[in-house]
């Protein structure tokens, strides 16, 4: 249940990736989304592709990992491609074949717009992969900082996620538990008509919540006897060092940006 | 072992909104400095309610607790929650960090202590309740002797002067819930800690120094275990099972075996029964 889940993804090896500071792997997902806008011809694309291939390469996660995280979407970029290869009515006509008509620019179009998909996916399923999800919300916390200033509640909203977290693998557990104890009782989860097994489901979330809840209530009194009282005067355990690496890879993806701002067409 | 109190309850009342009941009926005592005291009593006795009174979760309607010498209040709590280290009874519920050593640090964090200092308080109290080899290991992965360990190491890295279990052990396996006394008993004796463990389990309670025995919010007995056993029907009355070595003590003593004292444990008795002709 969990391996096809987005958030069990982290794929822990040894890599200069998985070193990175969190933050900075952030930001360059943040500004590689951005830039990717820019390219629009060949040569541009190339250099994208060189770009995502040596960061695939460097984040030394077996390609098998990869390709499970973009079965899900394959489908997805394929059928982008098509139909940008049937609607695009310009150019020179390429191909006829009774009313279906295959057009240069189409043909172009929908390979750019495929791979732009696919680049995007492959990027930014190597932050899931590389960082795990606690480093992440550390890295969002850290950057969102700034976002304090204007009362947006920053430490709030990390403890929350980071305890979401910390609690996914209990309630699956729990989940397991109940569905096993209903199924006991002769509640059939996967088979029947999908109207039933709907229904199903429901004697499996009443109970989940039910415990969620009071879960919820044991942890805040928990968190308040060890003193917790918002996040004013707290420190931090956990810590995030920018190293040089960080850097550098933030000044290649200027150089990328400047390149892709040259060659475009 | 009598020195000065550390906790005092001075009648103290304490009604649930709601309820018609009191779940503490003027009840008054006092806890010694570096003593082991068991609070016993079946369910809905107030002993729970007790736990929660101590460190602010609650308040008394009437009444007052000192503990360490500072009054109870609104205004206290923060400094006295510091003092008093809480361990509750559902291992998974207590647990905040995403690992180990977020969990025992999650404390630190809330008092702002300075990192480096909160690194050596985590690697200390680990190695002290023998977790430190699963510094980063996840919460899923602990069995519930474990993740109460880290709950007690969560709750010595702040340093307290009392340690409270509430029903602590009581969702753990025999051998979970000799790994935390054990644990606890090791701490006790290397700094003067109190410990003040509520449970309705009287093997438990027979390791402690003196045992209050609660009933519908009021106290109904207080003293050492010796003579809390000795109570014998009263406690079965009170909806609670005696050890099995008492039982056994008793069964004997019909027989015409009489033993040194009324309350042995296990070990005890079997080194009374085996020297028993020696000493005749």
């Amino acid at each position: 249940m969990m391996e096809n889940m987005l958030f069990g993804r982290y794929v822990p090896a040894e890599s200069l990736l998985h070193r990175m500071d969190p933050r900075s792997k952030l930001l360059i997902i943040f500004f590689f989304v951005c830039i990717i806008f820019i390219a629009n011809n060949g040569i541009t694309y190339a250099f994208i592709a060189i770009y995502t291939f040596i960061m695939l390469t460097m984040s030394r996660i077996p390609a098998r990992f990869l390709y499970k995280g973009l079965k899900p979407v394959i489908w997805l970029v394929i059928f982008t491609f098509l139909l940008q290869l049937f609607f695009t009515q310009q150019g020179t006509l390429l191909y006829r074949l009774g009313p279906v008509k295959i057009y240069e620019e189409g043909l172009k179009q929908g390979l750019f717009i495929s791979l732009r998909f696919l680049f995007l996916i492959l990027m930014t399923s190597l932050l899931t992969l590389t960082t795990t999800p606690i480093e992440i919300t550390d890295g969002l916390e850290s950057l969102l900082n700034p976002l304090k200033k204007v009362r947006f509640p920053v430490h709030e909203m990390a403890l929350m996620m980071s305890i979401a977290l910390r609690f996914i693998p209990t309630l699956m557990e729990e989940t397991d538990k109940i569905m096993k104890a209903q199924m006991a009782r002769g509640v059939e989860f996967s088979s029947g008509p999908l109207k039933e097994r709907i229904k199903a489901v429901v004697p499996l979330l009443i109970p989940l919540f039910v415990s969620a809840f009071k879960r919820a209530e044991e942890l805040a009194v928990a968190m308040e006897a060890r003193g917790y009282r918002g996040g004013e005067g707290r420190t931090k355990y956990r810590q995030l060092s920018w190293k040089t690496a960080d850097s550098l890879q933030l000044l290649v993806l200027i150089a990328l940006t400047v390149l892709l701002m040259l060659f475009r067409s | 072992m009598k020195k000065n109190p550390i906790v005092s309850l001075d009648h103290v009342s304490f009604q649930y909104e709601g309820h018609e009941q009191y779940a503490l009926n003027n009840v008054t005592f006092d806890i010694y400095e570096g003593e082991w005291l068991a609070i016993v009593g079946h369910n809905g006795s107030g002993k729970s309610t007790m736990a929660k009174l101590l460190n602010g979760l609650q308040f008394p309607q009437q009444g007052e607790i000192t503990v360490c010498g500072i009054p109870l209040n609104e205004t206290s709590i923060w400094d006295i929650r510091r003092r008093i280290g809480m361990v509750f009874q559902n291992p998974d519920n207590q647990f905040v960090g995403t690992t180990v050593e977020d969990d025992v640090a999650f404390g630190l964090e809330n008092y702002g202590v300075p990192r480096e200092e909160m690194v050596q308080r985590v690697q200390d109290s680990l190695h002290k309740v023998k977790m430190d080899q699963l510094l980063h290991q996840e919460p899923h992965h602990l069995s519930g002797g474990q993740k109460q360990r880290v709950a007690i190491a969560g709750v010595m890295a702040l340093r307290p002067s009392i340690i409270i279990l509430d029903e602590a052990t009581s969702m753990l396996d025999p051998r979970g819930r000799a790994e935390v006394l054990d644990s606890i008993r090791t701490l006790k004796s290397e700094k003067s800690l109190t410990v003040i463990s509520i449970t309705h389990d009287l093997e438990e309670a027979a390791k402690a120094d003196r045992i209050i025995v609660m009933n519908k919010g009021k106290v109904f007995q207080e003293g050492t275990p010796d003579v809390i056993f000795a109570m014998d029907e009263q406690l079965i009355q009170l909806g609670l099972d005696i050890p099995f070595s008492v039982k056994m003590a008793k069964a004997l003593g019909k027989q015409g075996i009489k033993l040194s004292k009324y309350y042995l444990s296990e070990e005890e008795l079997v080194t009374e029964l085996w020297t028993y002709r020696s000493h005749m």
